[in-house]
């Protein structure tokens, strides 16, 4: 699109250049017969009327454009008028008026609807908010466009705020790109080249394929390796953020599945199905805040938290108590068992809440996110649930070891016989431990909501992963599921920058099945007799 | 009293079947490949003996999955190794035997091309390697037998041989066919992405779609069955089969008596496999269609669960066990679909804790009491 109208344009801002370099000062802003050029005519005509605009921004331009985007624009012979709600102002002066009779609305086209946007913004760059400014600049450096140059140019005589001049200063260079002289481009090549922005550098390589002269091409070359080179460390820490984050996920679905399985020799196929109740309940939750505390609703989650464990770990002791006490040294069967339990589960909330996803909301200290390298954003929601699966896997831990609780679980995990001699209710110790390991199902199920969809066959995408983790990690200890998740996670992303997403999970599970060759227990086995067990 | 023997004896190997057992099989035989051709084919439509098109399709259909059910009873019942990959095997026979039929479709399919529509519409110029033998029908049935065993010793030789056992070895055999869905999900991989294969046009230059061709495919696949349990009726009442039996019981002793367990356990690993695989070839013409969706972990478990209904280690019930379900599916998929799942969740949980010896025990208890 742009390709057509640039010669005959790029003549006009160079006019304007000069224009602007002799009258630093403009007479007016919008003239009613510029306004009338920018609502009726050619598109050219009318293209060229928007860019003449906002060469002098001011506050009336740029409410005018926006109502133009925003359709609220009607024209007569007599002037153009906003028209907001059954309020008319006139589009020059801001007055307030009537409509006349013979008001038409504003035709637009998508050519016109795409400039006026890109007008919008440039305008933007003369915002009182300095973040506003930055954000008006970068989006001029992602789109760059040679008709703009002037209005940087004015821009940067303005700005006082170094970040934002930076960027203002890039924009300019990024313009420079295809500028006829050579020297200009070489110029403009140097300046990218010490740029931090990830943007630049889709600028550059798409520059390269069309550069004739070889001394710029050779700088171009250049400065592609360096932005590469400082964009390198944003890369890595965003891949190792995004395994981090997989993995705390993992970590999470990993250490219901630690108890049961690992410690309990129960393989639970039904774990998803907890997580997936877990999830619905912090629906739930967010459903009654809604409807009964709307003013309290950014609490929601903390009143999930419990309830998605209790509905879990309700579910789970149940399950103990009717199902699974009658298999226990019968692994196999448990296995069909619990699959069977599964699948009662996800028809039981499909028939409750229906087939479809169902839409949980951030609370909105959940939702954004920091922005630490020109090219790492981190969200805030993986962010809290990575410290949150750091929280669940300390409590866990804290109760394992310390509590009276973890210490019968611990003693009916090594041994069974002994631990009921000496006076623990082993029958009652299961139930507990069970029910611990699908309320921490159900916490996973509570994180996961808050950053994918709700469904009933929420627990299936994770279940396979999970259990690699347990495998990987070794049945008996916690330390080899967080050593086994962390690693998973983070071999996964780093494998998925290379092969993709489908090839990065195949290669993994063939590591696994190799690992296992070597460590058939897993990272950490339990050492003695009752590793046998 | 005679002296007491210290000789240690042997029990003589079994007969192959009894005597009931023979005649039943035999009426099985004839109800299978003369009774159901004459009774589909011969008798008219509007007849009270007329064997329906629809019945036809369904008894062929299930009669694939109680081909699985008798291999997964080999491995399980047999062996007591649960394998979670069997839908794996079953869907590679398909897939094989699907690449043949999409080369018999020839230049009919929508865009006239040499190359599978799939393809033309991924814009391939040329087949890719794996389709090199597709053409030919001998080389299919070879392939159908040789891919599926090649990845189970594979796979199976790495699992034995570190002693994956138990829980461990369903896990990872359900995160093989995972593994193998999502390859065979992408379309790069050249097995047409999540559509899989379809629209098939013909089998041996025989349309397929005739109740001529689905007649020959009925008798073949109950051919096979009844062929297939001969051969794991003798199987099991080998010496071979107590070996595996006794490995299912005591593993451990078993390796201290000097045995060593791995090339049987491997063995009957590959021969489960390649059944599977013959039932996954026979099923993809009668059904039409084959996809990833075949590997999904769901049915390999279903495939358990029938074995689990009829009774394991006894090589009829898993049969049994194919039928009922599938018999039952296909009634409550029509006539409740909402049901059904909850139906097969309680017959997972009410098999493994009422019947653990399946429909087939439960038929010897009942006629043991009322004798």
């Amino acid at each position: 699109m742009r390709a057509f109208g640039s010669p005959l344009s790029r003549l006009r801002s160079l006019a304007l250049i000069g224009l602007l370099a002799v009258a630093s000062v403009p007479a007016q802003a919008l003239t009613p017969e510029l306004a009338q050029r920018i609502v009726r005519g050619e598109t050219d005509e009318r293209i060229a009327a928007i860019g003449e605009a906002i060469e002098t921004p001011d506050p009336r331009t740029a409410a005018f454009l926006q109502a133009l985007a925003d359709e609220q624009v009607r024209v007569s012979k007599e002037g153009v008028i906003i028209v907001k709600g059954d309020q008319a102002l006139d589009a020059t002066s801001g007055s307030s008026r009537s409509l006349p009779a013979d008001a038409e609305e504003v035709m637009l086209n998508n050519r016109l609807r795409g400039e006026i946007d890109v007008a919008l913004a440039a305008l933007k760059l003369f915002a009182d908010q300095p973040a506003q400014r930055r954000a008006a600049a970068v989006s001029m450096l992602k789109d760059p466009d040679a008709d703009r140059i002037a209005l940087i140019e004015r821009a940067l005589g303005a700005e006082r705020n170094d970040s934002v001049r930076s960027i203002l200063t890039e924009a300019r260079a990024a313009m420079q790109l295809s500028d006829p002289a050579s020297a200009t481009r070489l110029q403009a090549i140097q300046t990218l080249a010490s740029s931090r922005q990830p943007e630049v550098l889709l600028l550059l390589n798409q520059r390269l394929p069309n550069e004739s002269d070889a001394q710029v091409k050779q700088a171009l070359t250049g400065a592609v390796r360096q932005v590469e080179d400082r964009l390198r460390w944003g890369e890595i820490a965003g891949t190792l953020f995004t395994g981090a984050s997989l993995g705390s996920i993992l970590l999470l679905v990993a250490l219901g599945l630690a108890i049961t399985y690992g410690l309990m020799g129960v393989i639970n196929m039904a774990h998803g199905e907890l997580m997936m109740i877990g999830a619905y309940a912090t629906w739930g939750v967010q459903a009654l805040f809604r409807e009964f505390l709307p003013t309290a609703f950014d609490a929601y989650l903390l009143a999930a938290l419990p309830a998605s464990f209790l509905c879990a770990a309700t579910v789970g002791a149940l399950m103990e108590r009717l199902v699974l006490r009658h298999l226990y040294g019968r692994p196999l069967e448990t296995l069909l068992a619990t699959w069977g339990i599964s699948l009662v589960l996800m028809q039981t909330v499909r028939s409750l809440f229906g087939a479809q996803n169902v839409g949980v909301e951030n609370p909105s200290w959940m939702s954004g996110s920091i922005q630490v390298l020109p090219n790492l954003q981190l969200p805030w929601n993986r962010m809290i649930i990575i410290g949150f699966a750091l929280v669940v896997l300390a409590a866990v831990a804290l109760l394992l070891a310390r509590t009276r609780l973890g210490l019968f679980v611990r003693g009916v995990t090594q041994n069974r016989q002994m631990a009921s001699c000496v006076g623990i209710n082993t029958a009652q110790i299961d139930t507990w431990a069970f029910a611990l390991g699908s309320g921490i199902a159900g916490l996973a199920g509570c994180a996961l909501s808050q950053i994918g969809n709700v469904g009933p066959d929420l627990g299936q995408n994770y279940i396979v992963d999970a259990f690699m983790v347990v495998v990987l990690g070794g049945v008996g200890q916690l330390a080899g599921t967080v050593y086994a998740a962390l690693g998973l996670g983070m071999v996964n992303k780093l494998l998925e920058g290379w092969t993709g997403a489908v090839l990065a999970k195949i290669a993994v599970l063939i590591f696994i099945i190799v690992f296992i060759q070597k460590r058939p227990q897993g990272l950490f086995a339990m050492k003695g007799r009752s590793a046998e067990a | 009293m005679s002296t007491p023997s210290h000789r240690l004896s042997l029990p003589a190997r079994p007969a192959l079947m009894g005597r009931r057992a023979w005649t039943s099989f035999l009426v099985a035989l004839i109800v299978i490949a003369a009774l159901a051709p004459v009774f589909n084919l011969m008798v008219p439509k509007e007849s009270l003996f007329h064997l329906s098109d629809y019945a036809v399709a369904l008894i062929g259909k299930i009669m694939c999955y109680a081909i699985c059910a008798l291999a997964m009873d080999l491995i399980w019942g047999y062996t007591g190794i649960l394998s979670l990959g069997h839908g794996l095997f079953f869907a590679l026979g398909g897939y094989v035997m699907g690449m043949y039929l999409m080369r018999q479709i020839g230049r009919d399919g929508n865009y006239k091309s040499d190359l599978p529509d799939f393809m033309v519409f991924l814009d391939w110029k040329e087949l890719p390697w794996h389709w090199a033998l597709s053409d030919s029908f001998a080389a299919t049935l070879l392939l159908i037998v040789l891919v599926p065993g090649l990845i189970a010793l594979v796979f199976g030789w790495f699992a034995f041989r570190s002693r994956i056992k138990g829980v461990y070895f369903s896990i990872i055999t359900q995160a093989l066919t995972f593994a193998a869905m999502l390859l065979f999900f992408r379309n790069e991989t050249g097995f047409g992405g999540n559509n899989g294969f379809t629209d098939f046009k013909r089998i041996l230059d025989y349309p397929i779609a005739t109740a001529q061709t689905r007649m020959v495919l009925f008798v073949l696949t109950g051919l096979t069955l009844l062929g297939f349990f001969l051969f794991a009726r003798w199987l099991v009442t080998s010496k071979y089969g107590r070996i595996l039996q006794a490995i299912r019981d005591a593993e451990s002793r078993v390796m201290f008596c000097g045995y060593s367990p791995l090339p049987y356990k491997l063995s009957i690993w590959v021969i489960s496999a390649v059944m599977c695989a013959v039932a996954g070839a026979l099923y993809v013409p009668q059904v039409g269609i084959i996809n990833p969706g075949e590997m999904s972990a769901a049915n390999s478990i279903e495939i358990a669960v029938w074995a689990a209904v009829g009774g394991r280690g006894t090589l009829i019930g898993p049969i049994v066990g194919a039928f009922l379900v599938n018999g039952a599916k296909s009634w409550l998929t029509v006539t409740a679909p909402e049901f059904w799942l909850y139906f097969l969740g309680a017959l997972f949980i009410a098999v493994t804790l009422y019947l653990p010896r399946g429909v087939i025990g439960l038929v010897q208890t009942l006629s043991r009491r009322f004798k």
